[in-house]
């Protein structure tokens, strides 16, 4: 039985039907979850896409975490049900609190849409399991806000529990330590800034962002079974 | 009981100290080609303005904390701090 | 509320209607038409409607000599965007805008309204915008004025397009003191939609409701087209003048957004009518269009739009250019369902108008009303607005000097000593500009910009499956337009089509943007009629149907016009898009062979191939000046035609003869070779390059092919009629042409990377360390 997916989206979001398409191109039945519904149930996984939910203003994030849907989305990460988070939607999970750090602009104050390569640094989160450490992946970027900080105890944290599961070979943004993705303690909840929905064909130019949502479906089904 | 009047606030959110000020630093460093030197310590933040509604300085401080606290500043990278005076031109309370 | 207002503009002792932008000879029709003075209102609605920026009244006597029809053409110039049918029950829809004037003034706002304003004409047609391109022209961006436009134009662009969710696949960038008070900012928008819910902006059925949805309306952009628009820059100071900065609008891309979604789903669920954007002109434009295309009237309560401003008078609420709001014609029985679709996606939505009657024979009246059974304000025929408006025959003048420019010719030029340090000094990489732009949005770019044309896959959510993919190409030669616009448009036409079949489409449509200066010049006007000659002639040859346009004109300062800038958008189709097309790069170990579907030289006497009009002439040695190379349109026919083949076979997964593929343009066969080596790190070495001439000519009907399979590739190309040539060979480090250039792939590729982000990146840290 194919992993069900649901795609949750705010006002804003905008990269809700890629992320569709490639869940569903990989086998997974994807479904979008409208931000004012609160419940989730029925859903062996959540993503919560990019875009700019509700017009980013404040700050990104800091008024989508207000949707009712948030609290659902909360109450399926505390019961161990994966939860991924891409760009805007990483943004969304750190003002949610249910990730560390925060995003801020990138260094050079532009935005950047471009592909880099991404190092996958444990293969210990519902995201990156199945994929040998070390494993260098080449997905597009595409965000102004995706500068990662947090303060040091929480950097020493995160590094200690090896909860950095992806960082820049390269650093476009000017990130701390070069992190481009993390997972929360129980290793369910990760957010990262690069799309992996944009390298999920060939046609558009890479497919190595097939290898993590995949990861994430195979997960989603073993904690369905769970 | 005080009748209840309307109070105008403004909440100043700023980067705690430590956390790195991309837009701060890309402004200090453009300064001194426009022949401005001897300026440190920039800092980029927002200000936001609103007016309350409520019994008295001491409840409109709270509810504008709140505000702040949980909606304008992101408590992982920012801090804020909130001021409150009577508007000059008080405005009858709405039903 | 009172129909006049106090302050009725800064025209202190002159005229009203002169100071809302209209002649003594205008106002007198506007009486003459409805036959008693006309009162404010009204007369500020005809200003707005019959400014140039909306009544093209200048360039229509010109325009109507396009040829516009072809059997796949669903929609042609005139309607909000020009639509063809692409096969597999989907339609494509295409349009370019210029937002210029409000760019020179508040570059970042100027550039976003810009957007948001081609994407709502777009969606009005019922398609989802899926491609934005920009082409962008300032001056010397050596000067720190032009560097505050450029990167507030880019940050414009990237700020609205990226949070609406519309990706930017390309564009251009030129640079050129003409510019450098009045740069251009065009925006081309590309959407696809299900044939069948193509609609039109139409009014019709008597007692419909006209309902206004998205922003409310404020005092921004009064008088954007009539004063802002159709007008020059006085000077230097002109440009940023703070007279001018209240016309300026504010764009909310996070409202465009849910606006975009909400009519969509309206439109699927085919619960309006007919809708129309609110750009230019605003309200006045949309209810008198609306009414006029559906032969009714209209009625609009004024006191039923609403303000985030107090004290706004009808004729301000009329005619503010307030962005990202939308005109929908709705049956009262749909109304409640609209207002819950509406409701979801948090657009506003409020009843402003209803369709009325047009009686036998007479044209349906615009009513203005304070409550819809108040006061009348003002009372016009609806058509009078959108279709009355003056047609001027302004005289034309070939310029005095234009015979001596032409003879003044850099053939004579001496020749430089080695062309390496020209051929690095004319490579600019242009990803500093895209890189701030989402470009990948949708899944649909199969080629980024940066090469030929953007490739897109011919898909998106709603849509019926399709196998064909889409190429599009902005492109312009300005300093050629200056010596010959008729032969410099044609030239242009002829490029941005040969651009998408070297992504195996074929070319299917034009769009253009005329950017020229002030039309009471009897030399622009020349200019103009020169340029429209050039693009029909070229569109005819090319079998290329001209579906819509934009004229933008009064882009002069100091009473100096820019020279005339044709911009071209071409759209091509892939049949079958199921392998990337090979872009602009190089394989090692492969040959280089040079397509030539030009005229042929004379070689007794024999004639040098001309530099008049080049890159190297004009960047390199400053002269401008000079007789353009010749364009035979029957032999790049035959060019297109075997281009689209031959990639076309490739991406459809059929043999595939090319590894790399770029056309010779600006900077000709020196720049063509230098950019497919800096793309790919590959080195190039070629023979028999005579001299600078031939080097950087810019002939046009020329393509630069990388391949393994030199027989099979020149066989076709012999069998298509097509000149070719082996060039030489591709490997090694260096790029090598002999006797003319020999550098370092590595020195190139430092020179064209770092040219743009060592101009405009001083105040900014390094992106990457």
């Amino acid at each position: 039985m194919p992993s069900r997916v649901g795609v949750v989206m705010f006002p804003g979001t905008n990269c809700e039907h890629d992320v569709v398409q490639a869940v569903n191109g990989l086998g997974g039945t994807a479904e979008l979850v409208w931000h004012g519904n609160s419940s989730v149930s029925g859903y062996d996984a959540l993503i919560l896409p990019g875009g700019f939910a509700h017009g980013d203003y404040l700050r990104p994030g800091a008024i989508a975490r207000f949707s009712p849907v948030m609290e659902a989305v909360g109450r399926f990460a505390a019961e161990g049900g994966p939860v991924v988070g891409i760009c805007n939607g990483f943004q969304v999970l750190t003002e949610a609190g249910l990730l560390p750090g925060a995003l801020q602009k990138n260094r050079g104050l532009r935005f950047l849409c471009a592909t880099v390569d991404i190092r996958v640094e444990t293969d210990r989160s519902v995201l990156t399991s199945g994929i040998a450490p070390g494993t260098v992946l080449s997905i597009p970027i595409n965000h102004f806000e995706g500068n990662y900080t947090c303060d040091a105890e929480t950097l020493a944290r995160l590094r200690g529990d090896e909860r950095v599961i992806l960082r820049y070979v390269d650093n476009p943004n000017g990130s701390i330590d070069g992190i481009a993705g993390v997972c929360n303690e129980e290793r369910n909840v990760v957010g990262l800034m690069p799309h992996p929905e944009r390298a999920s064909d060939a046609l558009t130019g890479s497919v190595d962002g097939a290898v993590l949502l995949r990861s994430l479906l195979a997960s989603a089904l073993t904690s369905a079974n769970a | 009981m005080a009748s209840p009047s309307t109070f105008s606030v403004v909440v100043e959110v700023r980067l705690r100290p430590g956390i790195a000020d991309p837009q701060g630093a890309t402004i200090e460093r453009a300064l001194p080609a426009l022949g401005l030197s001897g300026i440190t310590g920039v800092r980029a933040g927002k200000s936001f303005r609103f007016d309350i509604v409520a019994d008295d300085e001491v409840a409109a401080l709270a509810q504008g904390t709140v505000v702040a606290d949980r909606v304008l500043a992101n408590p992982v990278i920012e801090e804020s701090s909130v001021t409150v005076t009577v508007t000059a031109t008080a405005k009858p309370v709405a039903g | 509320m009172e129909a006049g207002a106090q302050n009725s503009g800064s025209g202190g002792e002159q005229p009203l209607h002169r100071a809302l932008g209209l002649t003594d000879g205008e106002r007198d029709e506007v009486e003459a038409l409805l036959g008693r003075p006309p009162n404010h209102l009204e007369l500020a609605l005809f200003a707005v409607m019959w400014s140039e920026h909306c009544s093209y009244k200048s360039s229509r006597v010109h325009l109507k000599r396009l040829p516009t029809v072809a059997p796949y053409v669903l929609v042609g110039p005139g309607e909000n965007a020009g639509v063809i049918d692409a096969g597999d029950g989907i339609a494509v829809a295409i349009r370019i805008e210029s937002h210029n004037h409000p760019s020179a003034i508040e570059p970042y706002q100027g550039a976003a309204t810009g957007v948001g304003g081609i994407l709502r004409d777009i969606f009005t047609m019922g398609a989802r915008p899926i491609a934005v391109m920009d082409p962008l022209f300032f001056g010397d961006p050596a000067e720190a004025r032009q560097r505050w436009l450029i990167e507030g134009v880019v940050a414009g662009i990237s700020g609205y397009g990226n949070s609406v969710g519309v990706p930017t696949v390309g564009g251009e960038l030129t640079f050129d003191p003409c510019y450098a008070q009045n740069p251009l900012v065009n925006v081309l928008c590309m959407g696809v939609l299900p044939v069948e819910r193509l609609v039109l902006g139409q009014a019709s059925g008597v007692g419909n409701l006209a309902v206004l949805l998205g922003s409310s309306t404020g005092r921004d952009g009064i008088g954007g087209v009539s004063v802002l628009a159709s007008a020059g820059f006085g000077g230097e100071d002109d440009a940023a003048s703070e007279s001018k900065r209240p016309s300026v609008q504010v764009g909310d891309p996070f409202e465009e957004k849910r606006l975009i979604e909400a009519c969509l789903e309206l439109l699927d669920a085919k619960l309006v009518v007919g809708i129309q954007d609110l750009g230019g002109a605003g309200l006045v434009c949309a209810t008198s269009e609306t009414a006029a295309r559906g032969g009714v009237g209209m009625d609009v309560d004024v006191s039923a739009v609403p303000r985030r401003e107090d004290g706004m008078v009808a004729y301000e609420v009329m005619t503010s250019e307030s962005q990202e709001r939308m005109l929908a014609i709705v049956t009262p029985r749909d109304l409640p369902r609209v207002q819950e679709v509406c409701e979801r996606w948090e657009v506003r939505a409020s009843v402003v108008g209803r369709v009325t009657d047009a009686p036998d024979g007479v044209p349906g009246r615009l009513r203005i009303l304070d409550g819809f059974d108040g006061e009348v304000l003002g009372d016009v025929p609806a058509v009078a607005l959108s279709e009355d408006a003056p047609l001027y025959h302004r005289p034309l003048a070939r310029p005095a000097n234009q015979d001596a420019r032409l003879a003044d010719d850099p053939g004579a030029l001496p020749a430089p000593a080695d062309c390496g340090p020209d051929v690095l000094a004319l490579l600019t990489d242009p990803a500093w500009v895209y890189r701030q732009y989402d470009h990948q949005l949708f899944l649909n770019t199969v080629e980024a910009p940066g090469g030929d044309a953007a490739v897109l896959r011919l898909a998106a959510p709603g849509l019926p499956p399709s196998e064909r993919g889409l190429a599009l190409s902005t492109d312009s030669n300005p300093g050629w337009c200056s010596l010959d616009p008729r032969q410099g448009t044609a030239a242009t036409v002829a490029e941005a089509a040969l651009n998408v079949a070297c992504s195996g489409a074929r070319p299917m449509a034009v769009v253009n943007c005329l950017n020229f200066g002030n039309p009471e010049h009897a030399e622009v006007m020349w200019q103009l009629s020169e340029a429209v000659d050039g693009m029909s002639e070229a569109c005819l040859g090319l079998s290329l149907p001209v579906i819509g346009g934009n004229v933008s004109l009064y882009n002069e300062s100091a009473g100096i016009d820019i020279d005339p800038t044709v911009v071209i958008g071409v759209l091509g189709l892939i049949e079958r898009l199921a392998v990337r097309p090979p872009g602009v790069t190089l394989v090692p170990d492969a040959a280089l062979v040079l397509f030539d579907g030009g005229p042929e030289l004379s070689s007794d006497p024999p004639t040098p191939p001309p530099l008049g009009g080049s890159r190297w002439a004009k960047e390199i040695r400053g002269h401008r000046n000079g007789t353009l190379p010749r364009l035979d349109l029957a032999g790049h026919a035959r060019l297109l035609s075997l281009v689209t083949a031959l990639i076309g076979e490739g991406v459809s997964g059929g043999p595939a003869l090319v590894a790399g593929i770029h056309d010779v343009s600006g900077g000709g066969l020196g720049v063509a070779l230098a950019e497919l080596s800096v793309r790919s790190g590959v080195g190039i070495s070629v023979a028999g390059i005579g001299d600078h001439h031939e080097l950087f000519t810019e002939s046009p009907s020329r393509v630069l092919v990388c391949t393994t399979q030199v027989a099979g590739l020149v066989s076709r190309a012999a069998d298509a009629g097509v000149r070719f040539r082996v060039l030489g060979t591709t490997g090694g480090d260096r790029i090598t042409v002999e006797g003319l250039v020999d550098v370092s792939v590595d020195e190139a590729t430092t020179a064209w990377r770092d040219r743009l982000p060592a101009l405009l990146d001083e105040f900014a840290p390094a992106v990457s360390n």
